[in-house]
């Protein structure tokens, strides 16, 4: 796991790749395509390149008009404003009419770092949870990240990817696959299990591994698809190891640790703990020491999961 | 340039969809009147002489968009679909049902010939302009039009979208302002005054015409010039009347969102019978 990568980097390097694949790819971006990694499309296909300038909801009209005229439309910006400027144009062009678009916001979380709190989006994954017909990806590594752009591509219909900026380590192979709905567990174990999704996965990896020094099992599940949720891989992670402690670089209200709560509420109680932003925006500092002061780090999987086990 | 035959007949065609518009609003008793029939005219040039579509093909990928961003209109979109037989002419009654495929704003899921679904205001010239980069894109022939109402340029995105039309040199775009004057609220001058429009999309580069929209004629040439102009997207201001064609609902914020009593319907239609 020494090796990092930028999701955005082989979110950009990916689209060039179905750019050359499809000639109904198409992306739009609202300024920020140096960042976002957009840039490397606009440079081989030009004419397939829509630069929205600093117009968030209408870049995002523009997509799902593409869409509407059988295009494959990729639109990117920073989480903050892609799911948070132009809400109301997702739920309206994209989400209700179902319309193929992908929107791949990069920035998501506080690793966005000194920009602040104006910039960290600790809430996109739980605005883009609760609309209908919307699929939510929050890939963990480089290598998934590929393999989550090639589905979303492939997949018919609306979807929402949330990349980050930092670089982060890898956990995948670099040939994985990625199937939407679907978790993967990377690390067995029955005392309790981590469930989390995006670089948090690389951090529970971690804690797994300081776990098993103290004889602590802990099972590692991965979750790429914030919705549809992979209902039956978390039940039976619950049913298990008869512990659960979520993490994710977001809000513990209504994202990954929402969303799980809910699955277990329905089909398995069992002691949760959820690690996260505990309702509280974010503020300026390097990724690192955000990722600490806001509890995000392997070190306090480990406390979380010692709770749990105190719980059980 | 239209002759007089083809005039009286797409005149006594809106007269008819005009009537179809109060028949439905008045079996749902809900929805949007006033800017029903204010849009007839414009909508009765696109569906009847204008547009290049096909109702027995509705996905034929060559023709030509309409997109209904002042969604709440859409009342007088569906009397166009049902005349052009898109659907049967008696699905109108269904109109707000439950379960019916006549939402109270358009829903391109539901019924056919709908391109879009809008509601939404301001959202609706967005995805215009993105089917009209799409046709370019896919060298299709087709032209992209979206009539919007003179409260929704309200929107910020609308001019966003404006910015974007011009910038990205959408000749097959062309957008009609609906400018009745009227919103929910009163007067959009007292509302909100944008001021005048014409000079507003001239200055984002547009291509602009101000056209009377209850006349037939002009109305189809301001859509010829406006299809001679291939560099840039035009804009037609069409100035219109609120409830055009009932005198009693005529130039009334109030009947915006109010359908017609059994009384005021046999009214109405006694006086569009009279025309």
């Amino acid at each position: 796991m020494s090796e990092k990568i930028a999701t955005r980097d082989i979110y950009g390097q990916t689209l060039v790749e179905l750019g050359r694949e499809n000639s109904r790819v198409v992306v739009l971006d609202a300024d920020l395509s140096g960042s976002t990694k957009t840039k490397l499309f606009s440079k081989e296909f030009p004419e397939r390149f829509f630069n929205a300038g600093i117009a968030e909801a209408n870049m995002t009209g523009m997509a799902a008009g593409l869409a509407a005229g059988g295009m494959i439309p990729f639109a990117s910006t920073f989480a903050v404003f892609a799911a948070g400027r132009a809400f109301e144009q997702i739920r309206q062009s994209v989400a209700y009419p179902g319309m193929n678009v992908k929107i791949v916001a990069t920035h998501g979380g506080i690793t966005v770092g000194e920009d602040g709190g104006s910039h960290q989006s600790v809430e996109d994954l739980a605005i883009m949870r609760s609309l209908p017909k919307m699929t939510v990806l929050c890939p963990a590594d480089g290598p998934e990240t590929g393999a989550a752009i090639r589905a979303a591509a492939a997949y018919d219909g609306p979807v929402y990817v949330r990349l980050g900026r930092g670089k982060v380590p890898v956990v995948f192979d670099q040939d994985c696959d990625f199937t939407i709905g679907k978790g993967v567990t990377l690390r067995d174990g029955s005392d309790l299990t981590f469930i989390t999704t995006g670089l948090m996965t690389a951090e529970a990896l971690q804690a797994a591994a300081i776990l098993a020094e103290e004889n602590v099992s802990a099972r590692v599940v991965h979750l790429g698809t914030i919705k549809p949720i992979d209902i039956d891989l978390v039940l039976k992670a619950a049913r298990e190891t008869g512990a659960v402690v979520t993490a994710e670089e977001h809000s513990v209200i209504g994202g990954l640790g929402g969303a799980v709560c809910e699955t277990l509420a329905e089909g398995c109680p069992v002691p949760v703990e959820r690690v996260g932003l505990r309702d509280e925006f974010g503020q300026s500092g390097t990724a690192e020491e955000l990722l600490a002061h806001y509890g995000l780090t392997a070190a306090h999987l480990v406390e979380a999961a010692e709770r749990i086990l105190a719980r059980k | 340039m239209l002759t007089d035959q083809q005039i009286r007949e797409l005149e006594e065609t809106a007269r008819h969809l005009r009537v179809e518009v109060l028949k439905m609003l008045h079996t749902s008793q809900s929805g949007h009147t006033g800017g029903s029939l204010s849009a007839i005219d414009v909508m009765t040039v696109l569906y009847f002489q204008r547009m290049r579509h096909n109702p027995s093909n509705p996905a034929w990928e060559d023709r030509d968009r309409f997109v209904l961003s002042k969604g709440h209109a859409a009342p007088a979109l569906y009397a166009c679909l049902a005349g052009c037989d898109y659907f049967p002419r008696d699905d109108l009654k269904t109109l707000r049902r439950l379960g019916s495929h006549l939402q109270g704003h358009p829903d391109m899921n539901k019924t056919p010939g709908v391109e879009v679904c809008t509601g939404s205001l301001g959202q609706g010239i967005s995805q215009a302009v993105g089917l009209a980069m799409a046709a370019r894109l896919a060298s299709r022939p087709s032209r992209v039009y979206t009539l919007l109402g003179d409260g929704e340029v309200q929107e910020g995105q609308v001019w966003e979208a404006a910015m974007s039309a011009a910038h990205y040199g959408l000749g097959n775009l062309c957008a009609i302002v609906d400018q009745n004057g009227l919103q929910i609220d009163g007067a959009t001058e007292e509302v909100m005054n944008v001021g005048p429009l014409g000079p507003k999309f001239l200055a984002f580069n547009w291509h602009v015409l101000e056209v009377d929209g209850h006349d037939i004629q002009a109305i189809s040439r301001a859509f010829d010039e406006a299809e001679a102009v291939t560099d840039r997207p035009t804009a037609i201001i069409a100035r219109t009347v609120k409830g055009k064609g009932v005198s009693f609902f005529e130039h009334k914020a109030s009947y915006h969102g109010v359908a017609p009593s059994d009384d005021e319907l046999e009214r109405a239609l006694q006086a569009l019978a009279l025309h």
